[in-house]
């Protein structure tokens, strides 16, 4: 922390009133002073004394807002190196890139892309968030690209050194969109464009150490809602940017460097991309803020976006479902049980394919301890006992006339001892992953 | 004020652990500090892998391997050739007593075969059944005395007999393998230490999974271990990492589904390949010293990947 007790101790009528909670004043500057309890719990100092202090104690790293309405995301905010640590706060963000030198129907294609690659996985919506436009020779046809990308609901990320042209660019790309960037020759003009429109401005420079340099200038100028551009010389150096940027804000708590960071990993690797998908998913772990690629199928979305998901998640919250019986596909009390744990991934994979069967279906989950199958299987959370007990204190033999109960098939071996357990009940092996679900329940059904 | 480089303090090390042998050996692990800045002796191997039991395998790897898919020896060969790896994994999964129950003298000839048709190191990975596997991988060790293989994988229930024939009989390289949890890891290599394989032939496995599967546990233990090795010079931790994201990605939906059941993902080898490739990268900046994958195309991107960290 920058600002030391002594700092705030001065700031207090120094009277040991206990209003605050603390015996002394002294005490309660000592805490405050660790971020650990909040300035303004004390009630006599003064409010220019607060915003003083509350930027000398907020955490080293930024939180920046991209995006206006429906699509505003929240970007850096992070307090810690490694997720075990604490957690990560907020998730990175993907981009592709578009350009005024590609034709319509590039364009076009491009957007059909971004439309297309939109589903839901796990309860959260999966869908590249920012599109960059990056500036070659056709100024309207770039402004244009721009509104287009505003008017898609996506957070634009304008490319280009001029600031005439981002100023045109900016008005029609709605609040906090990016401007990629500010560098050394236009930083003054940049800023008040940025200023102006209320727009994220990306700063770039050929070197980290510019690149610090550059930031406090524009600091200096009165702008602090930037991100970072990384290098894109070279894979090396844009990996130890990155790298680097994160260290000195976590751990050396460099404030100038406490902003997010933007990655071009289609400037890295040109045209290759599984290259892309490698780098994308490296800086998902390591510190890349918002992550551009030169498109994002399939192929790219579903790693990609399950990598992020299984990162960003908080390590301090179970992701648990409710132990009970679910229905699917509306139910008539007469159709088989499937059995699963609790454990949020298990659930909602298996959800998702007995929904795609269409079969009515019932899915029976008891308390796993909100582990994965076999990993609750291996922790003795989900046996043979455990699921005979569940079917018989929620009397599921009255909620369905059918009798068969469907295991998941890395449990196979709990088939025999529940047969004894539940001799009313016909225990079937299901398939090994749930993707075979729908052909199975169909073939059970014929 | 200008900027001024956060040097983290590192006074660990990894070990390295030498495979195969002659000119084709390699050295696994040696890095010296955290987040794999390409300096300070981070230089991950890559490995390819084949199997004697194709039949779970994608169609893709039928139009790239053909007829040899069914030869080891071939498979073998063509998969060094079409991929350029490091290193090669030959999988025994017909020795499972619950599949095929291939004999161990079969599966032994399988590895004898693979050793000689190919000039890189060797990983034998067993069938995953600790009794089964502590037979064969026993005999394994026996057969390819002098070549300096890596026994993948010895589990708890089977360390003291991987452990006693191929770290210490049969001069070979022991895989420690543990579920995705530090005290677990660090518990095996002290039990295979105590047996007397030296640390410097020990490498371990401490669990994989895809990319959006439980992928941040491996993540974090990958992280946790390192900071333990690495950070507070936990000596039982500084073995190198051993990572085979082969079946975890080649195994789930995103891989699997056929384009009939899946018309809006697109090309199947496309995703399949996606899912290998993001799960390797991000155990490559994890701290995994040598990562296996399936597709010749994989070990390829990983391999530059590798190259342009290091630079
Ligand atoms: C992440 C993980 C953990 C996490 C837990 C995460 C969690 N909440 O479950 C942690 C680190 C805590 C953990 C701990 C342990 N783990 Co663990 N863990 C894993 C790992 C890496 C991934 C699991 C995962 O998330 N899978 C994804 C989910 C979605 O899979 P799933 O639940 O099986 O669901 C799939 C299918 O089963 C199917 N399905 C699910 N339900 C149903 C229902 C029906 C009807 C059908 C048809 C299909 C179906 O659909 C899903 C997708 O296809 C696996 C290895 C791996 N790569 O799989 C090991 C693994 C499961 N763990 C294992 C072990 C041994 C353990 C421990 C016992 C280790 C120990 N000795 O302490 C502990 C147990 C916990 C404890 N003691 O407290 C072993 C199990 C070995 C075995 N075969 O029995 C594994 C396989 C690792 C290994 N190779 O050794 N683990
Ligand atoms: S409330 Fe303010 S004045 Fe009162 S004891 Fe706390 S710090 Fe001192």
């Amino acid at each position: 922390m920058a600002v030391k007790g002594l700092d705030i101790f001065k700031l207090t009528p120094k009277t040991n009133c206990k209003e605050c909670g603390f015996p002394t004043c002294m005490a309660f500057s000592m805490k405050a002073a660790t971020g650990a309890v909040a300035i303004d719990k004390c009630p006599y100092i003064s409010d220019e004394a607060k915003e003083l202090l509350s930027e000398a104690t907020a955490p080293p790293m930024k939180s920046i807002k991209v995006g206006s309405g429906d699509a505003e995301m929240t970007l850096g905010g992070e307090t810690v190196l490694f997720r075990h640590e604490k957690t990560l706060v907020h998730k990175n963000l993907f981009a592709v890139e578009l350009s005024d030198a590609m034709s319509d129907d590039e364009v076009a294609a491009a957007c059909a892309k971004l439309e297309k690659v939109h589903y839901d996985r796990i309860g959260e919506m999966m869908f590249v968030e920012v599109v960059g436009v990056r500036y070659a020779a056709d100024k309207d046809k770039f402004v244009g690209l721009v509104k287009k990308v505003f008017e898609c609901g996506k957070i634009p990320m304008i490319i280009t050194v001029d600031a005439d042209l981002a100023k045109a660019a900016v008005a029609v790309a709605g609040a906090k969109a990016i401007i990629m960037g500010a560098t050394k020759d236009n930083a003054a003009a940049m800023v008040e464009v940025a200023k102006a429109a209320d727009a994220v401005l990306g700063v770039t420079a050929e070197s980290i150490e510019a690149l610090h340099d550059l930031v406090e200038v524009i600091e200096k100028l009165g702008y602090k809602n930037l991100v970072l551009k990384v290098s894109d010389t070279s894979i090396k150096e844009a990996y130890a940017n990155a790298v680097d940027i994160r260290t000195a804000t976590i751990k050396g708590s460099d404030r100038t460097f406490g902003y997010p960071s933007v990655v071009f990993t289609n400037l890295l690797a040109p045209g290759d991309i599984n290259m892309q998908i490698a780098l994308a998913s490296a800086f998902v772990l390591r510190y890349g803020s918002i992550i551009v690629m030169e498109e994002v199928d399939f192929n790219a979305a579903l790693p990609l976006f399950g990598l992020r998901q299984n990162i960003f998640t908080d390590p301090q919250k179970p992701m648990r479902v409710e132990p009970k019986v679910y229905e699917f596909n509306k139910p008539t009390g007469k159709e088989p049980v499937l059995v699963t744990v609790d454990f949020a991934l298990s659930y909602f994979v298996v959800a998702g394919e007995i929904e795609r069967s269409k079969v009515p279906t019932y899915l029976a989950i008891p308390d796993a301890g909100g582990y994965s199958v076999l990993t609750a299987w291996a922790a003795g959370k989900f046996g043979s006992s455990v699921i005979a007990n569940f079917i018989k204190e929620n009397n599921i033999a009255d909620l369905t006339t059918s009798r068969k109960l469907v295991l998941p098939g890395k449990v196979a071996v709990l088939q025999g001892d529940l047969a004894e357990l539940l001799p009313e009940w016909e225990i079937i092996v299901g398939p090994n992953e749930a993707m075979q679900i729908p052909k199975f329940l169909r073939d059970m059904q014929a | 004020m200008p900027y001024k480089k956060t040097e983290l303090k590192f006074s660990g090390k990894t070990n390295v652990c030498e495979i195969g042998v002659g000119d084709a050996a390699i050295s696994i692990g040696g890095e010296k500090t955290l987040l794999f800045l390409g300096d300070e002796g981070f230089k991950p191997a890559v490995g390819i892998a084949i199997t004697d039991s194709t039949e779970d395998w994608s169609d893709c790897f039928t139009t790239i391997y053909g007829a040899d898919l069914k030869n080891p020896a071939a498979f073998a060969k063509a998969a060094v050739a079409k991929s350029g790896a490091d290193f090669l994994l030959l999988n025994l999964a017909s020795a499972d007593p619950n599949g095929a129950d291939n004999s161990v003298a079969n599966c032994v000839a399988t590895a004898v075969a693979v050793e000689a048709a190919i000039s890189i190191p060797l990983v034998i990975e067993g069938c995953k059944n600790a009794e089964k596997d502590a037979k064969l991988l026993e005999e394994v060790a026996k057969a390819l005395e002098g070549k300096n293989v890596v026994l993948f994988s010895a589990v708890e229930d089977n360390y003291k007999t991987i452990g006693a024939a191929g770290g210490m009989a049969y001069g070979q390289k022991v895989c420690a393998e543990s579920a995705v949890d530090i005290n677990l890891a660090k518990q095996l290599n002290i039990l295979l230490t105590q047996l007397g394989v030296k640390s410097k032939d020990i490498l371990m496995d401490v669990g994989s999974a895809a990319a959006g599967y439980g992928f941040e546990y491996v993540a974090s233990t990958m992280d946790r271990i390192r900071l333990a090795g690495l950070g507070q010079n936990d000596e039982s931790l500084q073995i190198p990492i051993m990572t085979n994201v082969s079946n975890d990605s080649w195994g789930v939906k995103e891989a699997v589904a056929p384009v009939e059941d899946a018309p809006e993902w697109g090309d199947q080898e496309a995703r399949g390949i996606g899912m290998e490739i993001s799960t390797a990268a991000a155990c490559v900046v994890g701290g995994s010293n040598a990562i296996i994958v399936r597709h010749p195309e994989s070990a390829k991107t990983i391999k530059s990947l590798i190259a342009g960290l290091i630079g």
